[in-house]
């Protein structure tokens, strides 16, 4: 494909992103600390993300599989994934998240499973899509364009 | 003898008796031819002879007459008939004319009589005019003699020049023998005599002024003749054997104080002076109206003249006086400002040289108190320390009166943050209170606007010595402090009614209200409260120290700052409440009133627009550690992270001018954090700004941020212009807080 092409896609790409609610409007954000003195910026704060975001995800796993389940320590987990979520503008993990630490407060061992697992659904996919739009991004750059804003 | 027709005489011509008759005839008709011819020679003479025809009428008369006796000449001898004829005609003529000329005479006699009285009449008139010409040229000299007099009384305005040049003239116009003046005393009893005209120093004789002679002449305006014996006009040499008459007049003597607007002095209320003139003896002179009044015209120019002379005399002593104050006053106010100058200097030098020392002491004392010390050496050190500590208090505080005093103490305005001056307060004075067991409490209204312009310096330290005041004389119980913003109601405080504070739109009037339950002040006191090294009897702690200056300092501040401070107390041991109320601006960005959550207002600026600022970052959510990085490193800062509060805390140093740190992750305490922080650095400029970040926009976050003493919240997450503005505001408010 050619760079317009690509581009184009790009955009398209990221605009069904946002649409679709898996990003908002904080990953703008990011991108507009992306300048020639942080030229990785996005790409190195969304691979921190994921690697922060599995880990919690292991760890909270463990958690709930435990005998005695320890909430407060779930609940300061899910914070600081929500955190994180919230940081890149992972909007669905977010949304999640909030609903993970009600039913960490309530101490919900039912729901918090059950919200685990979407946690972890909405990651995966997050983690595709912007893993996808990586690569697009660094086709263009690549192919010599610059990437659109 | 027929013949000739001739009558004959009745005599013979040779008789005696007719040589005689005919000689007398001829003489006769001589004369009454010449009678005419002489009138007609001296009426031709005088023109002015109205009767001309009469004299043709007369002359016709004599010469017929004269023709009659002519023609009888020839009578005498025998004569012919013609002759006789001649003779009758002539006579006939004669008759006739005689006659007419008598009856004309009877009309023309009277008349001519008449004439003659009329010259008589004339002739008396003529002596008439000339005696009142007489008078009147004695008039005009004599007013001649007044205005030379008059002339030359006023043309000096010197007293005795006045004086001395009307007995002259007077002297000399009238020709007088002695000419006195009788001035009354100060007494106003006696008349002394003070001016003569001959004799050249008056011995200084005086009479009582209420003689008989001298009321009368007091009580008329015009000149009196006196006797010449009475005790006015015994004055000069006797031995003469008729002293001439002697007249007196009075000049009266005009103050100032009768001069007044609207009516003249009373007659009641003047004072004269006597003037007696004498004439010369043995002159059998008499004083004449026209000199009399002479006298009394010159009587009252000289009462002109002499208050005038007294008016420029009392200009000339007010001016003079005027000359001497200017003069004290211009060296007064010279000694004044040379003083001041000698004080300024003084004070100036002191400053340094006092403080230099002080400096020295106190530093290595301190010093010397961190080293190894017996526990008598550390006591000793310790009140060394105390000591020069109150020295340097004393000394600053007698170095700010006197500037105060001055006027050259300016109050340096900038923005501060009103509530950290209270906890500062609080935290200084918390110490004191505890060792005390005093219970200090801080209530800052809702309303009370967070940052203030004004001094805070300044008004920090009337806080403190307010407080500390309360705290000192406080044994035990309870301190409160109290402030509000001052609301019209309050504002018109019955106690001070001379004070009218007017709030307006930036400006809002700070009421701080200090009440302590300690040994208080009785009423007789509380004037003296503010008066410099005053220090009140009933002061329960007379070592409490202290020079007695922390209140007139801090009543000069409050006023400073167009406020005012007083104290109440409802007598001793009941405590006392001090209270003032100072006005300070709101700042114009204005914020909320308590620690907002800025809002997103975009900002104009560059993306770097805090170029090199050191902010460490604390989070432990590494994601949102390296986003907040981002967002502060895109803006230019220079950024540290920390991921942990102990980390944050060693990290921590005056350089980082601000430090943002998440707070919301439960089981980590940032408060904790910012407590540390605010402990580590004491001095509020070193202070780096702390920001909370946090997901929770709760109240009660907000609250514990602001209870820790942070400077802001940010809720996360967080754009670049939300941190572009967050920035802005605080460093805004900081950079001018450092400028103090």
């Amino acid at each position: 494909m050619d760079l317009v092409q690509l581009q184009r896609q790009l955009v398209d790409y990221r605009t069904s992103l946002y649409h679709e609610g898996f990003l908002d409007e904080q990953f703008t954000q990011l991108q507009s600390l992306q300048d020639e003195n942080n030229p990785d910026f996005v790409v190195e704060v969304v691979s921190l993300f994921f690697e922060d975001s599995e880990r919690l995800l292991n760890e909270l796993s463990k958690a709930l599989e435990q005998q005695v389940i320890d909430f407060k320590r779930m609940d300061a987990q899910v914070h600081q994934l929500k955190g994180s979520s919230s940081s890149i503008g992972a909007h669905r993990v977010q949304k999640l998240c909030i609903v993970f630490r009600n039913y960490c407060e309530a101490q919900n061992v039912e729901g918090c499973l059950k919200c685990l697992q979407q946690v972890k659904h909405e990651y995966g996919i997050i983690k595709t899509k912007l893993e996808s739009m990586f690569q697009l991004e660094q086709q263009i750059l690549n192919a010599g364009g610059s990437i659109p804003v | 003898m027929d013949s000739c027709n001739c009558i004959e005489p009745q005599w013979p011509p040779d008789d005696l008796l007719m040589k005689y008759q005919y000689i007398s005839d001829f003489f006769i008709a001589l004369a009454y031819f010449s009678i005419p011819l002489e009138l007609i020679y001296f009426v031709k003479k005088s023109a002015v002879f109205p009767y001309r025809w009469v004299l043709v009428q007369f002359g016709a008369f004599i010469v017929l007459c004269g023709a009659t006796h002519l023609i009888n000449l020839w009578t005498f001898t025998m004569h012919t008939r013609t002759v006789a004829m001649v003779m009758t005609t002539a006579k006939v003529f004669t008759a006739v004319v005689s006659c007419a000329t008598a009856l004309m005479l009877v009309h023309i006699i009277p008349d001519l009589l008449s004439v003659k009285t009329r010259e008589l009449f004339l002739k008396n008139k003529a002596a008439e005019l000339d005696r009142e010409m007489g008078l009147i040229r004695t008039q005009e000299e004599t007013g001649r003699h007044v205005r030379m007099l008059t002339h030359e009384i006023r043309s000096t305005l010197d007293r005795h020049t006045i004086l001395k040049t009307t007995l002259v003239e007077l002297g000399r116009t009238l020709a007088l023998e002695e000419c006195a003046l009788w001035m009354p005393t100060r007494t106003g009893l006696e008349l002394q005599l003070s001016y003569t005209l001959r004799q050249q120093n008056p011995v200084g004789y005086t009479v009582p002024i209420h003689l008989p002679v001298i009321n009368q002449v007091f009580s008329s305006s015009h000149a009196v003749k006196i006797s010449p014996n009475c005790p006015v006009a015994r004055i000069r040499p006797a031995g003469k054997y008729m002293p001439g008459e002697v007249v007196a007049v009075r000049v009266p003597l005009l103050h100032l104080s009768n001069f007044q607007i609207n009516d003249w002095p009373e007659l009641s209320t003047k004072r004269y002076a006597l003037m007696v003139l004498m004439l010369p003896s043995d002159s059998a002179r008499q004083w004449h109206v026209h000199e009399l009044e002479l006298v009394e015209v010159v009587a009252d120019q000289v009462a002109v003249a002499l208050s005038h002379a007294a008016i420029l005399e009392e200009s000339m002593r007010a001016r003079d006086l005027l000359m001497e104050q200017n003069v004290a006053l211009d060296l007064a106010r010279r000694e004044a400002e040379t003083a001041i100058r000698a004080r300024n200097d003084f004070l100036a030098v002191m400053n340094h040289e006092m403080r230099t020392p002080m400096h020295a002491i106190i530093a290595l004392s301190s010093l010397l108190q961190e080293t190894e010390l017996t526990p008598e050496q550390r006591l000793m050190v310790e009140t060394i320390l105390k000591s020069s500590n109150l020295l340097s208090t004393l000394i600053n505080d007698v170095l700010d009166l006197s500037r105060l005093e001055d006027g050259s103490l300016q109050l340096d305005l900038g923005t501060f943050n009103l509530f950290a001056v209270f906890r500062e307060v609080l935290n200084l004075i918390k110490p004191i209170a505890s060792v005390k067991k005093l219970h200090v409490s801080l209530n800052l209204a809702p309303d009370l606007p967070e940052y203030a312009i004004g001094d805070e310096k300044h008004l920090m330290q009337t806080i403190l010595n307010v407080v500390g005041n309360a705290v000192k004389f406080s044994k035990e119980g309870s301190i409160s402090i109290t402030a509000i913003v001052a609301k019209s109601e309050l504002l018109r405080d019955s106690r001070t009614p001379e004070f009218f504070p007017v709030p307006s739109d930036n400006h809002f009037y700070l009421r701080v209200q200090v009440k302590d339950s300690g040994v208080g002040i009785s009423p007789q006191d509380i004037p003296k409260l503010f008066t410099k090294f005053a220090q009140t009897q009933s002061m329960a702690t007379r070592n409490s120290g202290g020079s007695g200056l922390g209140l007139a300092i801090c009543k000069r501040f409050v006023n400073l700052m167009e406020g005012h401070i007083w104290i109440e107390s409802d007598g001793l041991g009941k405590g006392c409440t001090a209270i003032f109320m100072v006005k300070l601006g709101i700042p114009e960005r204005l914020n909320e009133p308590k620690l907002p959550f800025m809002p997103k207002v975009p900002t104009n600026h560059g993306p770097t627009a805090f170029p090199g600022l050191k902010v460490l970052v604390m989070d432990e959510n590494g994601v949102s550690r390296m986003v907040t990085k981002g967002l502060l490193v895109h803006l230019g800062c220079d950024v540290t992270m920390v991921s942990s509060s102990e980390e944050c805390l060693h990290v921590v140093s005056h350089e980082h001018k601000v430090v943002f740190m998440d707070v919301c992750v439960p089981g980590m305490d940032g408060y904790e954090v910012a407590i540390r922080i605010n402990e580590k650095f004491t001095k509020r400029h070193e202070r780096p700004i702390i920001v909370a970040l946090t997901g929770n926009t709760d109240k009660v976050t907000k609250e514990n941020c602001m209870r820790v003493g942070m400077d802001g919240v940010i809720l996360k997450p967080v754009s670049l212009d939300k941190m572009r503005s967050v920035l802005t505001d605080l460093l805004e408010h900081r950079v001018l807080l450092e400028a103090i």
